[in-house]
């Protein structure tokens, strides 16, 4: 292990210090998924990403929403828009744990100080259909990352074998800085000229979106749109792979896989709002599952899904 | 004679499964070694969170030769017989030999199979052992197919002789057996070698490893009572916890922590179960009872003394516990505002069962039903009723929504906070009682009238809807409601009828089809009790058998009385005449129950039947009416001197037919006389 270094002083400090580890580990350091999501392993740089026999390393932040844990923003730590850290790399290397704690490491967690502990945690997403093994990882107690080898994604055994980790990046930003309450935490450096805090940031959005998710969208319109990203998600994956005007072969499953992201946040909306039912839940948590499955059978007929020409007549032969 | 050493060494293993893998592990490759041909002296099996380990002694260095005579065709049979022969032993026509049997000749093949070198055998059995490993779940990584309980890193495989260790061939989908190793994670992460178990255990300790998982447990239960001790507390036992926590380190550090003040009015229950639960805590009390400090125990050492562990281990609880007791403050101001069963008003919108309706449903249907039970066990019915309509209330607190585990306890706190009887709130919890067949019954009147009307509104309700346990399926854990019931009703000695309190359970049931499911159940708990079945099929024949306590009662003086002497004869003759009797009956066509007349009696022997008999019936008439069993069994042995010796000084078919219907019909006498106790005929041998 590396020695200790210096602490970091603000969030966005301790963000750059992972997109840097994980660069310098030779990840693809990517962007933010452009859409609503309730997690980083939605992004389809992970979802689809970890299909098929193509390596891939890709680090990115993804802030995620999750409409039902809006606590106005006054609970110290729940919030209903937060940031993960996603780190995916395909086949999982040998080292993965060593790689991980030396990212801990970077971001000023003396390992030799703490207690870092890999517990028990198997990974399941009923809405991607996918399933992984793995633990949470414990720092004192408390715990920091999430870090799982996928198994499957919508329906489908990963072959190579992907290994995830994900961080939460408040709640680890705020154990490493000690602060008690997200609001309170520095955003930049508390030295800049002018030093935001979370909260001055994401207080008055909190509060916005809290009363939007639970009192203010429109229940008949969210339940429409759902039906339309359904329609639209299995209507783009209906089409023949020959494109007439490129005369390529194109599979749309990325943007088939989009209206599927967005069928699930349209969801999370819908359970928030307090509209769904008990058995209701379940029947839409299939439906989404279902779109996540197809696009994921679209995406490994696709070449970064390890689809060749070679592989199409294996297939038919 | 060699020693063996192996270790399989991956990234963590879930804590509760090595245990049973260290002992897989042990089963697997000694029965294979057995299986291989070779012997052993000794095995034992170890594991921590990165390793499962085996150490083999005194293992014989080969398999024996095998010699094996195979027969084969006739002599003089068809060459193709011949030629299939000789090709599936690889011998040829000279090196047969020719045996005879009264058959004639025939070709025998002398065949020997060579031993085997220890290395090779051992080598074909940790490999297949590796692939098929029984672990609960299991995953794959990286670009391998191979299948681990999470990524398999290194093998050392050594076999120790008096020459020195020898690393066995193994080669695992590119992980090759070796003789190296790894310590602690993070104290020790070097690699070294080692040449045997005995090094491979004292390099580990000094790598920061302790092997074995005992061993680690007791140094984390020494180490936390000295502590304890030493503040003047004392440790909350949990062994679970403590398996669990010694399958989370290779070397324990235990930590000692203070829990906030502003925690210590929150109830001991929820200050263990929030503690266990969210951080695998211990807890520690004083004197009252309290729970004042936390314990941790971390997987290192560290250059503070392990301060920052706990600083940050502590925080995590503040942030735990603040959450607890905003859940209890917040349960205490429901139901100071709108009582217990105005928290239990949502159970409506909570469905029990899609056929069976909602938790209120059943509640209201617990409840009248509890009012029904309430006299019968000796409790007041309005108590009765109020208890049932809010023991099951706390399933809508906030406190019990985060621990599932706390439903019950917190009934009985707030209960106390409503100001309800304490007979009412100690029937919260006490109404889910008995958990299993080891957990504590309800005495309290109020309380056992809920736990029955619970557990009989439950089998009611699925036996009405057709959803009994069937084989290994037992969905709704019928078989411990029904256990449940017997015990309320044989520890505190109630008398009830079942097939009535049955049928005001739920509507529909078939009554008497549950209390035949009640008897199966009763036969297996009393068979660990040491009753046989066929004893409990005599009582069972008897009326009344509904009443568990009766029949319980019954069973016991027969079973007793079968381990007599005189039971054990008496069940002969009793058999004997019962024989005879029914032949009779069968071959004359008629009933042999008229009064026999002892002025037909020819010897002595026959005269005293029938004086014993009188004696006998006189006797137990009444004892069976006062339910005393034991006096009923003592008149019944009286009569097995007198049955014996009728059998042997008299002939029951005699050429004289009123002589011979008399002596039938004195046969009947035996037979009415016990079967007023039990009917005999049903037991066996």
């Amino acid at each position: 292990m590396t020695t200790a270094v210096d602490k970091p002083r603000s969030f966005q400090e301790i963000i750059l210090r992972l997109q840097a580890y994980w660069a310098s580990k030779g990840c693809a350091v990517l962007q933010p998924y452009d859409m609503e999501v309730g997690a980083g392993t939605f992004h389809p740089a992970t979802t689809l990403r970890s299909l098929g026999s193509q390596p891939w390393a890709a680090a990115y932040v993804q802030p995620s929403r999750r409409p039902t844990d809006g606590r106005y923003g006054e609970n110290p730590n729940r919030l209903q828009h937060y940031y993960q850290y996603q780190v995916l790399i395909k086949p999982s290397p040998p080292d993965l744990q060593e790689l991980y704690l030396g990212s801990l490491d970077a971001i000023g967690i003396d390992t030799s100080l703490h207690d870092v502990r890999f517990v028990e945690d198997d990974w399941e997403s009923p809405t991607l259909g996918a399933w992984g093994l793995g633990w949470e990882v414990w720092c004192d107690g408390m715990e920091v990352s999430q870090f799982t080898y996928f198994q499957q994604v919508g329906g489908h055994d990963c072959k190579p074998v992907s290994g995830e980790l994900t961080y939460g990046l408040e709640r680890l930003a705020m154990y490493v800085l000690g602060v008690d309450h997200v609001m309170e935490m520095p955003f930049n450096d508390p030295q800049s000229p002018i030093a935001l805090s979370y909260g001055d940031i994401f207080r008055q959005t909190e509060q916005e979106y809290s009363r939007h998710n639970f009192d203010g969208a429109t229940t008949e319109m969210l339940l429409r749109h759902f039906e339309d990203a359904e329609a639209e998600c299995q209507r783009l994956l209906a089409f023949e792979p020959a494109d007439p005007n490129s005369g390529k072969r194109i599979i749309m499953a990325h943007p088939a896989y989009d209206q599927c992201i967005k069928a699930s946040h349209l969801f999370n909306l819908l359970d928030a709002r307090g509209v769904i039912s008990v058995t209701e839940r379940q029947a839409y948590i299939g439906r989404v599952r279902a779109l996540a499955k197809k696009c994921a059978d679209a995406f490994v007929q696709t070449e970064a899904g390890g689809w060749t020409p070679d592989t199409a007549e294996g297939a038919s032969a | 004679m060699p020693d063996i050493l192996i270790e399989l060494f991956s990234e963590e293993i879930p804590a509760r499964m090595q245990t049973r893998a260290a002992e897989d592990l042990r089963k697997l490759v000694t029965d294979g070694l057995v299986e291989g041909g070779l012997t052993y002296a000794h095995a034992r099996s170890f594991s921590t969170p990165r390793r499962l380990v085996l150490a083999i002694e005194g293992l014989t260095a080969e398999s024996p030769t095998q010699h094996e005579d195979r027969k084969g065709p006739k002599v003089g049979a068809p060459q193709q017989a011949l030629d299939g022969f000789l090709r599936s032993t690889g011998l040829t026509m000279e090196q047969l030999h020719v045996h005879e049997d009264k058959k004639g000749a025939f070709y025998v093949a002398h065949l020997s199979k060579p031993g085997r070198q220890a290395a090779e055998i051992l080598s074909e059995v940790l490999e297949k052992t590796i692939r098929n490993f029984p672990w609960p779940k299991s995953m794959r990584w990286g670009s391998g197919t191979l299948r681990w309980v999470r990524p398999l890193h290194s093998i050392i495989a050594l076999m120790v002789t008096e020459a020195g260790a020898e690393v066995v061939p193994l080669d695992i989908d590119g992980i090759k057996a070796g003789n190296t190793t790894r310590g602690h994670r993070f104290m020790a992460p070097a690699a070294f070698e080692v040449s045997s178990f005995e090094d491979y255990a004292a390099k580990l300790k000094r790598a920061f490893v302790v092997l074995d998982a005992t061993e680690r447990a007791d140094a984390i239960e020494h180490e936390t009572r000295n502590q304890a001790f030493a503040l003047g507390l004392e440790l909350v036992e949990d062994k679970a916890l403590l398996a669990e926590v010694a399958g989370l380190v290779e070397w324990p550090v235990v930590l000692v922590g203070e829990i906030g003040a502003q925690f210590l009015s929150l109830p001991p229950e929820v200050l263990i179960t929030s503690m266990r639960e969210h951080q695998k805590f211990f807890s520690l009390k004083d004197r009252e009872g309290r729970i004042v400090r936390f314990v941790t125990v971390a997987n290192r050492e560290t250059a503070d003394n392990g301060a920052t562990i706990l600083k940050g281990n502590q925080k995590v609880l503040t942030a735990r516990l603040s959450d607890a007791k905003f859940f209890w403050e917040n349960d205490l101001r429901v139901v100071a505002n709108v009582g217990l069963s105005g928290m239990a008003e949502g159970l409506a919108n909570v469905t029990f069962h899609n056929k069976l309706g909602s938790q209120k449903a059943r509640i209201d249907r617990i409840s009248a039903l509890a009012r029904e039970i309430a006299p019968l066990v000796g409790a007041s019915p309005d108590l009765a009723e109020e208890a049932a309509r809010v023991a099951k209330a706390d399933l809508q607190s906030a406190m019990v929504g985060e621990f599932p585990e706390l439903q019950g306890t917190m009934g009985v706190y707030y209960a106390k906070a409503a100001g309800l009887p304490e007979a009412v709130a100690n029937a919260c919890k006490a109404h889910y009682q008995p958990l299993g067949p080891s957990d504590d019954v309800p005495s309290e009147p109020v309380s056992v009238a809920v736990a029955l009307a619970d557990k009989i509104d439950t089998l009611t309700g699925f036996w009405a809807i057709d959803e009994k346990p069937t084989g290994s399926k037992d969905p709704f854990a019928l078989r411990r409601a029904a256990l449940g019931v017997i015990r309320l009703v044989l520890v505190n000695g109630l008398r009830l009828n079942l097939a009535e309190v049955f049928a005001q359970g739920y509507p529909g049931v078939d009554a008497a089809d549950l209390l035949a499911f009640f008897h199966d159940r009763l036969k297996v708990f009393l068979k660990d009790q040491g009753i046989r079945h066929d004893v409990i099929d005599a009582c069972l024949a008897m009326p009344g058998n509904d009443d568990l306590t009766l029949l319980v009662n019954r069973a016991q003086a027969l079973s007793d009385f079968l381990k007599t002497d005189d039971g054990e004869n008496l069940v002969q003759g009793f058999k004997r005449a019962n024989n005879i009797l029914s032949q009779a009956e069968a071959k004359d066509g008629v009933e042999y129950s008229y009064g026999a007349d002892p002025k037909f009696a020819e010897s002595d022997e026959e005269k005293a039947l029938f004086a014993a008999l009188d004696m006998a019936e006189a006797q137990i008439a009444p004892a069976m009416q006062a339910e005393d069993f034991a006096a009923a069994m003592s008149a019944m042995a009286a009569l097995r001197a007198p049955i014996d010796a009728f059998f042997t000084a008299v002939q029951i078919n005699t050429d004289n037919q009123i002589v011979r219907r008399n002596r039938l019909n004195l046969l009947h006498r035996i037979r009415a006389t016990t079967a007023g106790v039990a009917d005999l005929t049903k037991l066996e041998g």
